[in-house]
């Protein structure tokens, strides 16, 4: 299998290990940048614990010319800058890989390994010789340890000077500073070890039309872009860097620049309840409005989410989900909020998710969630992740179409509302079940109150049994009809019997877990789904195949539920396949997830259900 | 259903307002709520009040949360559009809406429990935020939809129409939101619209926020010899601080009213609230003073009322985050999206 052959020419995954809140991050970042403008595709995830300062925290690069990024699990190249953590750190490079460490300190004899190398630099010495200050001490170890991965991974000098140059623009004293300090590792390494080694770096040209961007700046962008101007929020790792995003660009691009006034209005809620109350408010006033939160927050929001469903009220709410239930891991990844979303609040309530993948598709869906919400005048939630939402990943360039407009959906307009003899707020729903809208102070022909009791179509009061289930059939009419808009499921196919099918943040693993089966000579079939309610397509894959894995990132396989749940589909049709302890996804757990559930037929070569119940469910393909 | 209630030729003998419109166009459905529910008389107050200053019914919007008191909104003018919310949950909601259209006029309509129990942090913060509306707590000391049940502002030995008496303290929403620098409170009793009427004027003219505490007796559960929130109870203990002139905006101010005693404030709209001080020395600008006598006269069993404090020098919502004078929710899509071409640009910060 590749994932434990790897270790050649860009093809590798380097483990850091540090010490939060100790400037790491920067060093770490200068990294990932570096090989990104050399051309070769790159991921780096940032496992960090929930804490300010002190605690170990990981962060790891995988280099991959073929573009297979998702976390990997063999360490060629572990950067052991962390005492605290050091036996597990040793333990976990793969043999015949290497350990970076600073030997300031001498390492503890009962930590060395036969098969790894080691590599010692004295970075605190050398670094406290040549700096001063105390904190700068420490920030330079981190470029320190950089300069000696340039020089052992042969990654390109004059980007990192460049990428230095930028990051301190007119703070020469600085950048100086991070110079010596980045000279300091890179000519220890050259003189003490032989460099490169055996896996390092080489230029490509993969990245030309790429950029490298975090799936919250992305969202937030698409926020700006969409034509939000309210935005109500409680911050909560991991959606609060959507907020700040949002804040920075709107600072940039919807100030006045005549007056210097606002064209937006951020509001930092006193908690979630009222976050989504303020985006429900503005949103029935006519604004385009969001919020972002992550599971605590959702939790919270039922309430309010439910009244925006009944009431038919566009939200847009971005949830970018950790590790539950309760507090949880809050700086740990997890797709533990799918049914909590899809079936937010009490009574009978559904809602539609779209759910990316990556950052670029966290930029169109959060348009997509603006458009779909005031088309079906509902809340829509984008699912998006931790991995996602925090991590940089590297994406084809973000496009935009100046032929755009907001889909705002049915509002009657004051010319509308002029010689409209009586407006009745859910009476004549077009094809997709939606009625007409109108928004206060616009015409006094559009006055009526909103209500979260119950109401006929006329948006009167009422508790007539079937006032009431016109108007609620009507509401699950519309979310059915929803199902042709969501993005369609990504899906690759080549007619094999079983299939894979996953959601969000899992699929890069997953595609590489398919093409390593492959070279196996086990084919399966790919589907990524994107939206809820699922389209046609994702029954129709599920149909054309005996089994489906159902491959997602929580224990009680909620997507698989909801599968179940919607469509028409058998259960034992869809095998789980449950990775959930918080960390992003590997191929290797999904092929070790793929294969417990089956095993290969010695005398075919084929991949077989260890649950032989397969005859009794069989559909017609 | 709604329409707006155009100047009707079957009343021709009732008076117009500058636009036009008679009291009547003012009014909502009918009320569903128990006969000689103090609320019923606060929408009284309001239909008036809207009147006399003619508001356009369109530009007002209703909002409120859930409850007896809640359900008021419906009662009045049927031309605005309304948001019969969730419990606890107007203010929340009503920021929102302003967030999105600053033009509108806003009035949310609540009730102890909704604003004191589980809507009491909502209330605090818009407070702070000072968002540009007028909130009003149609203040019973129970809940009345839910029948009965003690709220936060049941006064301790206050008793149940069971009998059972309250111990706890009191949430005060006029101390509380003094406390926590509401720009304007006022207290009232439902039954004095002499009173209300011109606090309601001075409230949609404010700046900010005005906090209108009304006492409103519910006839069905709290309206008995042990309670303090009943008719007979508040008359009784009624201590007015202040008495409240509106005078509109241009409006000459009448040379004839004495001046003695009495403070001026020019509101936001440029209309002038002159408080007429009636124990000597009150003075309703000065916050801290006007925390130690209501605290005083209220350790002695009088219920304070008139518009017992406003301040017109603080920024709402908007000012303070600097937003366009253009509503949000009308700006031109073009205004709002940077464009292709800044997206090309701003992308090389991602390489
Ligand atoms: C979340 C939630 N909890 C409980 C209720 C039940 N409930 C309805 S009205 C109300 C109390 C209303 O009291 P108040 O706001 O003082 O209004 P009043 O009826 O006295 O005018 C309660 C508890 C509800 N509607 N929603
Ligand atoms: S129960 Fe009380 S508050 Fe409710 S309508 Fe009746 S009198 Fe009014
Ligand atoms: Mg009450």
């Amino acid at each position: 299998m590749r994932e434990s052959t790897h270790s050649g020419v860009n093809d590798f995954a380097v483990k850091l290990a540090n010490v939060n809140g100790t400037g790491s991050a920067s060093a770490n970042g200068l990294l990932m940048q570096a090989i990104f403008r050399m051309g070769i595709p790159v991921s780096g995830k940032n496992l960090f614990p929930s804490n300010i300062q002190g605690l170990p925290t990981w962060y790891e690069i995988r280099v991959n010319g073929a573009g297979y990024t998702a976390r990997a699990l063999d360490y060629d190249l572990m950067v052991a800058m962390n005492a605290q953590t050091y036996a597990r750190d040793i333990k976990e490079v793969r043999s015949g890989g290497h350990v970076l460490y600073d030997s300031s300190w001498p390492l503890d004899k009962s930590l060395y390994r036969e098969d790894v190398e080691f590599l010692p630099v004295p970075f605190a010495r050398m670094c406290n010789e040549r700096f001063r200050e105390p904190r700068e001490r420490t920030l330079m170890k981190n470029i320190a340890y950089a300069g000696t991965l340039v020089a052992i991974l042969d990654i390109d000098m004059p980007i990192v000077e460049e990428l230095l140059t930028e990051r301190f623009a007119g703070k020469v004293a600085l950048r100086e500073s991070n110079r010596q300090a980045l000279r300091i590792g890179y000519d220890y390494a050259k003189e003490h070890f032989s460099c490169p080694l055996p896996f390092h770096l080489r230029r490509m040209d993969a990245n030309h039309d790429k950029i490298l961007i975090d799936g919250n700046t992305a969202t937030a962008l698409g926020c700006v872009y969409a034509g939000a101007t309210v935005a109500a929020w409680y911050p909560i790792t991991p959606a609060t860097s959507v907020m700040d995003a949002f804040k920075e660009f709107c600072e940039k691009y919807r100030r006045d620049p005549q007056t210097g006034r606002n064209n937006y209005l951020i509001i930092q809620a006193e908690d979630e309840l009222a976050a989504i109350g303020m985006v429900i408010g503005a949103s029935w006033n006519g604004a385009r409005a969001f919020t972002s939160t992550a599971g605590p927050g959702v939790s919270l929001m039922n309430e309010l989410l439910g009244l925006a469903y009944y009431s038919e009220i566009p939200a847009v709410l971005i949830d970018v989900q950790r590790v539950g239930p309760s507090t949880g891991m809050p700086t740990r990844t997890q797709q533990g909020d799918i049914l909590e979303c899809a079936y937010a609040s009490h009574g009978d309530t559904k809602h539609i998710l779209l759910i990316p993948a990556n950052p670029a598709e966290c930029f169109d869906f959060a348009v997509k969630s603006f458009d779909l919400a005031e088309r079906f005048q509902t809340p829509v939630m984008m699912l998006s992740d931790l991995d996602i939402g925090m991590n940089d990943w590297v994406v084809p360039r973000l496009q935009w179409d100046d032929a755009y407009r907001p889909d705002r959906g049915r509002v009657l307009s004051e010319e509308d509302l002029k010689d409209l003899p009586k407006f009745y707020r859910y009476a004549n729903g077009d094809e997709n079940h939606v009625a007409a809208r109108t928004v206060p102070g616009v015409h006094p022909n559009g006055a009526y109150v909103t209500r979260g009791s119950g109401h006929n179509k006329f948006g009167e009061y009422t508790e007539t049994p079937s006032e009431y289930q016109e108007v609620v059939d009507r509401l699950e009419a519309k979310h059915k009809a929803a199902a042709n808009f969501v993005p369609a499921p990504i899906v690759a196919s080549s007619g094999a019997q079983w299939g894979v099918i996953t959601i969000g943040g899992c699929d890069a693993a997953v595609r590489e877990a398919v093409d390593l089966l492959h070279e196996r000579g086990i084919v399966l079939d790919y589907m990524r789904i994107r939206g809820f309610p699922f389209a046609e397509a994702v029954e129709t894959f599920m149909r054309d195949h005996e089994l489906c894995f159902v491959v997602e990132q929580n224990r009680d396989a909620q997507l698989h539920s909801l599968l179940v749940l919607e469509t028409g589909i058998p259960k034992d049709r869809l095998r789980p396949v449950l990775v959930y302890g918080g960390f992003p996804l590997s191929a290797r757990k999904v092929i070790e997830g793929i294969l417990t559930h089956s095993e290969i037929d010695e005398r075919t070569g084929r991949l077989m259900p260890v649950v032989r119940d397969l005859e009794e469910t069989t559909c017609p393909r | 259903m709604p329409s707006i209630a155009k100047p009707v030729a079957r009343h021709p003998s009732l008076e117009r307002n500058s636009l036009g419109l008679t009291i009547r166009d003012y009014e909502g459905s009918m009320s569903t709520l128990c006969a000689g529910c103090g609320h019923d008389s606060i929408t009284a107050a309001i239909v008036r009040t809207l009147w006399e200053i003619s508001m356009p019914p369109h530009r007002l919007v209703k909002m409120s949360g859930i409850g007896c008191s809640s359900k008021t909104p419906a009662y009045f003018v049927y031309g605005a559009h309304g948001f019969n919310s969730a419990h606890g949950r107007m203010p929340t909601i009503t920021t929102g809406a302003i967030a999105a259209n600053r033009e509108l006029t806003y009035i949310g309509v609540s009730g102890d429990g909704d604003s004191l129990s589980i809507g009491i942090g909502h209330m605090c913060h818009a407070i702070r935020r000072n968002v540009k509306m007028v909130y009003l707590i149609e203040n019973n000391g129970v809940y009345g939809l839910t029948k009965g049940q003690f709220s936060a502002s049941a006064d301790v030995g206050s008793k149940s129409k069971r009998g059972e008496a309250n111990r706890m303290l009191p949430i005060d929403p006029v101390m509380l939101g003094l406390s926590i620098g509401a720009t304007f409170v006022a207290r009232s009793f439902s039954g004095d619209k002499e009173q209300l009427v011109p606090i309601l004027k001075a409230a949609f003219a404010h700046r900010g926020m005005a906090l209108v505490d009304v006492i409103s007796p519910c006839v069905t559960f709290n309206d008995h010899s042990g309670s303090t929130k009943s008719y007979l109870y508040t008359r009784k203990h009624e201590a007015r601080a202040t008495e409240t002139d509106f005078v509109p905006p241009a409006t000459e101010i009448l040379a004839s009213i004495s001046t003695n005693g009495v403070t001026s404030v020019t509101m936001h709209d440029g209309s002038v609230v002159r408080f007429r001080s009636l124990p000597a020395g009150y003075d309703p600008t000065d916050r801290q003073k006007v925390m130690s006598y209501l605290q005083e006269r209220q350790s002695s069993g009088e219920i304070v009322t008139g518009l017992l404090f406003a301040d017109e020098t603080v920024a709402d919502l908007h000012e303070a985050n600097n937003t366009c004078d253009a509503p949000l929710n009308d700006l031109p899509y073009e205004k709002l999206c940077p464009g292709a071409e800044t997206l090309n640009w701003l992308q090389d910060e991602f390489r």
